[in-house]
Order: structure tokens, then C-alpha cells, then sequence
């Protein structure tokens, strides 16, 4: 008898050790990121290193401006959201609205399947199929432009499409759940006002479940940011400002290509750069947080 | 005396292989109240949605026979059925207002159906809210969420809403079933007043409802009408068995 | 009539965004099926890149993923497990609760590049462990985490309140009610969960790069294998990215490319069926 209540207690205290893991590791994350990444602000300056745009760590006179860097992060992530909304937004009608069963299953499928490619790949087609076709825009557009530096196609707009492509399925699966979830008394009642499919969809039913594609939004908005192998590969490695294109890096890839070789106060402000990816997810993390509250009430 | 509304011939409707209906044939009168009553499960229901098409939402329905309103085949393949529908009202069980303002819920169906003008649209609105008896209550708080509202003053926003795309017909889905009694003599009071406008009918499971507010009454059995006529006949000279029994209360 | 024309072309777009998703997913799978094949053959899949012995192979990438997978499997699902348990089952706090969720939560939208970061500077340099497999199993053990708390729950919460009574009533201890009657009842949505899991670390690559290393050789003896934790290894997608990047090597990013997809195909496939199963028992409870 004294035993087995022993090993309740054991058993007690271990599950309440594997439940405060996450605790331990989401404050050690967040503490090791401000103790690293701070210090450079200290030894640059804080304006000098948000709000200078030249980078040049090896350079004789290094200088550590990462302005492009967090500008780039933001464009790249907004164009591809702004594309992925539409795309998504429609498909996830289709799937939720108009599709039977069957059909529904197999877009259903194949947008689980977009989600499960790990980005490697994503990075890998993007080298052999977008480069390709954006060094040929590239000509196109250039070819009389002495100012252009050609990238070869690794540039921001195929950065763009990659990200878009890879938030695509984050963007369906929220928006097909939250349209399921709006109540098909809404549908009878538009459609018997006269309302064509179509009318009720866009009138009705989608704005019944803004908050929950809003959430996919956001969700799709941390995704895009944090990205870090697929862009790497496909955008090019030169700090520059974010022009279609220019070849870029962001703020997750500026960490892949150069923190291996790092040190000293390079090292620093590369930390400095986590620090600002972690504190933009950690506020994309409190929106979300906010949206589904709303979405509760 | 009255004019025939909807002329209703061999109408037979299936759900798969499940005959939901077996030849009906009714006419049902202009500017009156007309009730369908019968146990759950009748067909009573099933028979309103074919009225304004909404069965066409069930993927398995079919419709055999004739349906007219006002001398034109609605089952007519050149029918729209946004255009009947518009024509055709319906207020259903649970009161089902958009998640939008007082409103745009009203505004909605001629929104739908083109009218873009402000002033239109306010006088539009006001209208149907006092036609529905609620203008009173909420023309102070037009902007509000239609869901702030009461059960009974969501169920006669969705009657304003009905009558904002001026429809000839109202179906009304055992609107009071899902209503306190208060709301509900309120919305029968309302109806008293629809019909001088509008051709009514309604589904209820509440006998006392159709013997106080309805001119006409049919009684579904079975997917069948076992009788029709005037309420008052139903009522105090049932010709069937059947309908004798249900009206004196020995049917579940 | 305008209406009409609006309604078509809108559901002519609905149509037209449905059609690219899908055929994006087709072409993908299609294009690397075409470029990967010519590739993978027994010895592509069994031998070592060596430019000495002129042999071309991913075998020490594939144990090195075999032996990651496998490692952070063990560690991260009974934690993952318990503190699901623990939050369902045992936890009355209800404010401890909600910290614990939104640590899980904010866990999971850390991108990976943060998590191979700090796995770096924690795992590699302050304990010391290097550029070595343990360092990224602790690095994805803590990523993979909050799929497998959030799985775990989920299926722990459609066990019917009856059984947990039934057994309690029945006089059985708390543990021995969640060992024997929950813990089966919940299988399926755990095992999904982990099945996600494992997905989650065949794909991840940034994560790894910094943590575990890129190293492709094979341990030739047993020792070797047994000390391999210790040392640097590469899995499939980092060598991927090598591949396809600093090595420009893409016929072998193609050849991996090629088995990344099939393995996630398989997964997907898995716990497709599962869930079919799942939801079949649901039912007949």
C-alpha cells in the first residue's frame, strides 16, 4: 500500500517535470538571446547599427549597418503574404465551399503535401527552375542599364515566390477550418434572400470567418520571417536594398551564411540580428495570441 | 373569392432513394395565412423549402410535378432561382441574423440585389423594421451587432430582412419555436398584419398557433396532405380520422 | 446581367488557385522524381562520397538521420507524453497551466534558425558537446516538443471522462488508470503525433547545420557507432543544402531531394491511415 502511493507520487512529480521542459526552454531561449545579442548595441551604437545600411564586416574599417537586412526581412515577408492570401483565401473556398468530398480530399491532400517538403527542396527547385527564368527577366529588363549588378536570378522576387509558396499551405488549412466552423444557418439565410453561392461566400461567410483567416495570416507572417535555408539559397548573398531585382539577405539567412565564420564583434552583431528575428516572432506570437482571444469572444 | 398564390400539382420529392413527399396538390391563397401542420417528420417542412428551392441545397433532392406562382413554373429550367427566391421569402426556425450591425443585416438582400444608394437604402431599412414591428425598439441603435438583440427581436430582424427585398410570399419555418411567449404573440401579431400585404405560410407544430393566426390549414401525415381547407373546418369538422386524431392530441 | 458575369469570373478564380496549388504539388513531385531517379541506386544509397575511391553515396547521411531520428524520438516523447499528462490529467492550477500552454505555443512558432542558434552556443559551446548528433537532438528535441505536448492532449481529451471514473472508482491508483486505461485509449493521436515528428526532423535542416555539423562519413566499426553521437554527422537535408549550394553538386541533391520526398510522402500516407483508423474508433465508442 505504502509503496503505491509512493510511485503515484513519483509518477506525479515526473509528468510535472516534462511539463515545465517548454518553461525552461523558452526562458533559457529568450535570456541566451538578449545576454548575446545585446552586447553589440553597446559597442556599434544603437542607432548606427539599426539604421546604417552598409555592411562590411571584413572590410579594414569593418561597419555593421543591418537596415536592408531587417528592411529586406519585412518585404520579403509582406510581398509573400500578400500574395498568399488571394491564392490561399480562394483555394481554401474551393476545398470548404464547392468542392464534393472527393475533390475536396485530393486539394486537401496536396496542400498537406506542399506543407510536409522540407524547405531544402523548396530552395533546391528555386535554384533550378525560378533563378533561371528571373536571370532571363533580368536580361530583359537590363540589358542597356550599366548600374545593374546582375544576380543571376537570385533575387528578392524569387525569395518572394518561394515564401509565398511555402505559407500557402499554413494559409489554406486555417482559412478551410475557420469556414467550416461558420454555421450553415448564415448560408440558408443569404441564399434565401436571393443571394447567389457566390454573393453568400464573399458576403456572409467570409467575413464571418475573418478572424480565423486572420490567424492564418499571422501564423503564415511568423513562418515567412523565420524561413531561413530555402531563401538562402534561392536569393543571393549581397546586402542590399529590397528591390525586386536585387539580390538580398534577411535577416534568417544573414545568421546561415555568415555565422559559421564569425568573431569578435561580427559575431556580436549577428546575434544582435537573432535578437531582432526572435523579438519580430515574439510579437507576431502576442498578435496571434490577440486574434485568437477575439476569435473566442 | 381569394386568388390562387402557389398552385401546387403531383408533386412528389425524394431524398435518395426516400420518398419525403407523395403527390401533393394544393392551392394556396393570396394575402392570407396559410399553416402546415403534422407530427415531426411529416413533410411539412420539406414542403415549404420546395416552395422557394432551397431543397436544391440537399444534393440528393429531386422534385417531380408542378409548382406555380403567380402562373409560372418555378421548377422551369429557365427559372432563376435568385430572382425566385427574392420573390419568395423565408424566415426560419432559429433566428439566424449575420454577424453584422442592425443594419446591414437588413440592408443585405437589396444590397444583393444591386441597390447601392444611401437614401434608398435608409428609407429601405426603416420600412421593413416597422413592418416588422421592431423599428421602435432598435432605430437608436441601427449600427449595433444584430446578435446584441433578444432571441424574439433577432427572429423579427430576420423578418425585416425578408421584407427588405419586397417578396410577394413569406415562408415562415416554425418562426416562433425557438421564442418565449411573449416574442411569439408578438410575432403573431405581426403576421396578422403581413397578410394584408403578403401571401403567408407557415410551418408549426403548435395546433393552437395555426387555430388562432391561420385562414387555411393543411395537415401533413406521412409525407402526404390528408386534408385541406379552411382553418376553421380543419378544426371543428375534421373530415379524417386522421386529422381528428391529431387535433384531439392521440399522435406523439 | 453584371451579377452573373461577377459570380463567374469569381468562380473562375476560385477555380484557377485551386488548379495552380495543385498542380505546383504535381509538378514538384513530378520534376524531382524525374531529376532524383537517374541517381538513386543501391550504391548511391549504400556507399560514401569519396573523391579518393571515386564512389558517390548518402549511406552516412542516411544512418546519420537514422540515429537523430531515433535519439530525439527517445528523449523528446515521454516528455512530451508526461507533460501533456500532466496538464490533462494531474495539473489544478489553472495559472500554471495557461504559462505552460503559452510556452508551448510560443515554442512552436520559434523558427528553427533560433532554435539551431541557441543549440549552437548552449549545447555545442557551454556544455560542450561540439558539433556533434547529441547536440542536435537536444537542439530538436526541444523543437519538436510542443507537436507532440499538442498531440498528445488532443487525444487524451476524447478518452470519454467515463473510463477515468470507471477505473478510479474501480479503486485503481491515478498513474495505474493513466498506464493502463488512458495511455491505450489515446494511442493512435500519440503516435500520430510522433509520426509529425519525425517528419519535422527529416525536413529540418537549419536547425541542424549549426548544431549537429555536416560531417558524411560512416563509422566502420561497432565502437565507432556507438561513439557517433559524439561526433559530427550530416543528415539528408543538410547534406542537401551542401549539395545543392557550396558543393554544386546537384545531381546528388537530386538523389536526396528524391529520398526526402518519399519519406515524406510515407509519412503523409501514415498518418492519413491512422487518423482514418482514429476516427473509426471514435466512432463505435
Amino acid at each position: 500500500m505504502k509503496t503505491k502511493a509512493i510511485i503515484e507520487k513519483i509518477a506525479h512529480i515526473i509528468f510535472l517535470i516534462s511539463a515545465v521542459v517548454a518553461i525552461f526552454a523558452v526562458g533559457a531561449i529568450t535570456i541566451f538571446m538578449f545576454i548575446k545579442g545585446t552586447p553589440a548595441f553597446k559597442s556599434i551604437g544603437f542607432l548606427d547599427l539599426l539604421f546604417k545600411s552598409e555592411w562590411a564586416p571584413t572590410a579594414t574599417n569593418p561597419t555593421y549597418g543591418i537596415a536592408y537586412i531587417i528592411l529586406s526581412s519585412i518585404v520579403a515577408t509582406f510581398s509573400a503574404i500578400i500574395i498568399s492570401i488571394p491564392i490561399g483565401l480562394l483555394t481554401a473556398v474551393y476545398i470548404a465551399e464547392m468542392a464534393n468530398n472527393k475533390l475536396g480530399e485530393i486539394v486537401r491532400t496536396a496542400v498537406e503535401l506542399l506543407a510536409a517538403i522540407p524547405s531544402v527542396i523548396y530552395g533546391l527547385l528555386g535554384i533550378m527552375i525560378l533563378n533561371p527564368l528571373m536571370y532571363k527577366l533580368e536580361r530583359l529588363i537590363f540589358i542597356n542599364n550599366p548600374n545593374h549588378q546582375f544576380t543571376g536570378g537570385s533575387n528578392l522576387l524569387s525569395a518572394i515566390i518561394v515564401l509565398a509558396l511555402m505559407i500557402l499551405p499554413t494559409i489554406v488549412s486555417v482559412s478551410v477550418s475557420s469556414l467550416n466552423a461558420v454555421s450553415d444557418k448564415l448560408r440558408s439565410a443569404s441564399l434565401a434572400l436571393g443571394a447567389s453561392k457566390i454573393q453568400s461566400i464573399f458576403s456572409v461567410v467570409i467575413p464571418a470567418a475573418k478572424s480565423g483567416i486572420l490567424t492564418g495570416a499571422v501564423l503564415g507572417i511568423g513562418r515567412a520571417l523565420g524561413e531561413a535555408m530555402a531563401i538562402n539559397m534561392v536569393a543571393g548573398g549581397v546586402v542590399n536594398f529590397p528591390l525586386p531585382f536585387n539580390s538580398i539577405r534577411t535577416l534568417t539567412t544573414q545568421l546561415v551564411s555568415e555565422i559559421a565564420y564569425s568573431s569578435g564583434l561580427h559575431r556580436q552583431v549577428l546575434f544582435t540580428v537573432g535578437l531582432i528575428l526572435y523579438l519580430f516572432i515574439m510579437f507576431v506570437n502576442f498578435c496571434l495570441l490577440k486574434v485568437r482571444k477575439k476569435e473566442e469572444d | 373569392m381569394e386568388n390562387t398564390k402557389i398552385e401546387v400539382k403531383d408533386l412528389n420529392l425524394y431524398y435518395g432513394d426516400h420518398k419525403a413527399l407523395k403527390n401533393i396538390n394544393i392551392d394556396i391563397k393570396e394575402k392570407a395565412i396559410t399553416a402546415f401542420i403534422g407530427p415531426s417528420g411529416c413533410g411539412k417542412s420539406s414542403f415549404l423549402k420546395t416552395l422557394n428551392r432551397m431543397n436544391d441545397l440537399v444534393d440528393v433532392a429531386r422534385v417531380e410535378g408542378l409548382v406555380n406562382i403567380n402562373g409560372k413554373d418555378i421548377y422551369d429550367e429557365k427559372t432563376d432561382v435568385t430572382l425566385l427566391r427574392k420573390e419568395v421569402g423565408m424566415v426560419f426556425q432559429q433566428p439566424n441574423p449575420f454577424p453584422m450591425s442592425i443594419y446591414d443585416n437588413v440592408a443585405y438582400g437589396p444590397r444583393i440585389h444591386g441597390i447601392k444608394d444611401k437614401k434608398r437604402l435608409d428609407k429601405i431599412v426603416e420600412n421593413s423594421l416597422k413592418g416588422a414591428a421592431i423599428y421602435d425598439e432598435v432605430k437608436d441603435r441601427l449600427k449595433k451587432s444584430a446578435l446584441s438583440l433578444s432571441g424574439g427581436q433577432q427572429q423579427r430582424i430576420c423578418i425585416a430582412r425578408a421584407l427588405a427585398v419586397e417578396p410577394d410570399i413569406i415562408l415562415m419555418d416554425e418562426p416562433t419555436s425557438a421564442l418565449d411567449p411573449i416574442s411569439t404573440s408578438k410575432i403573431e401579431d405581426l403576421m396578422e398584419e403581413l397578410k394584408k400585404k403578403y401571401t403567408v405560410v407557415i410551418v408549426t407544430h403548435n395546433m393552437q398557433q395555426a387555430a388562432r393566426i391561420s385562414d387555411y390549414t393543411a395537415f401533413f401525415l406521412n409525407g402526404e396532405i390528408v386534408e385541406y381547407g379552411k382553418t376553421n373546418d380543419i378544426f371543428s369538422y375534421p373530415k379524417d380520422k386522421r386529422t381528428e386524431d391529431y387535433i384531439t392530441g392521440r399522435f406523439g | 446581367m453584371k451579377r452573373k458575369l461577377i459570380d463567374n469570373t469569381v468562380q473562375a478564380l476560385i477555380y484557377l488557385c485551386t488548379i495552380l496549388s495543385v498542380l505546383i504539388l504535381a509538378g514538384i513531385i513530378i520534376y524531382i522524381f524525374v531529376k532524383g531517379l537517374p541517381y538513386v541506386s543501391l550504391s548511391f544509397l549504400t556507399s560514401v562520397t569519396s573523391p579518393l575511391k571515386g564512389t558517390k553515396g548518402i549511406a552516412g547521411n542516411i544512418v546519420n538521420t537514422l540515429m537523430i531520428i531515433i535519439m530525439t524520438m527517445l528523449m523528446a516523447t515521454p516528455i512530451g507524453i508526461g507533460g501533456a499528462i500532466y496538464l490533462n490529467e494531474y495539473a489544478s492550477n489553472k495559472k500554471l497551466v495557461g504559462i505552460i500552454e503559452y510556452a508551448t505555443e510560443t515554442l512552436s512558432g520559434i523558427p528553427s534558425i533560433i532554435f539551431g542558434l541557441f543549440g549552437m552556443v548552449f549545447f555545442n559551446e557551454t556544455l560542450g558537446l561540439g558539433y556533434s548528433l547529441l547536440s542536435g537532438c537536444f537542439t530538436l528535441t526541444l523543437m519538436v516538443l510542443p507537436l507532440l505536448i499538442r498531440n498528445t492532449q488532443e487525444a487524451l481529451k476524447t478518452v470519454p471522462e467515463s473510463y477515468r471514473t470507471g477505473a478510479i472508482g474501480l479503486g485503481s491508483g491515478k498513474w495505474h488508470m493513466i498506464r493502463t486505461i488512458l495511455i491505450p485509449s489515446a494511442l493512435p493521436g500519440i503516435i500520430t503525433g510522433a509520426i509529425l515528428a519525425v517528419g519535422r526532423i527529416v525536413g529540418e535542416s537549419a536547425a541542424l547545420l549549426f548544431t549537429a555539423g555536416s560531417a558524411k562519413i560512416l563509422p566502420k566499426t561497432l565502437m565507432g557507432f556507438l561513439e557517433k553521437p559524439f561526433y559530427s554527422g550530416g543528415t539528408l537535408t543538410v547534406q542537401m543544402y551542401l549539395s545543392a549550394t557550396s558543393e554544386a553538386d546537384f545531381n546528388t541533391a537530386f538523389g536526396i531531394a528524391l529520398v526526402l520526398l518519399i519519406i515524406v510522402l510515407l509519412i503523409n500516407y501514415a498518418t492519413k491511415l491512422l487518423s482514418k483508423r482514429f476516427d473509426v474508433n471514435r466512432g463505435t465508442n
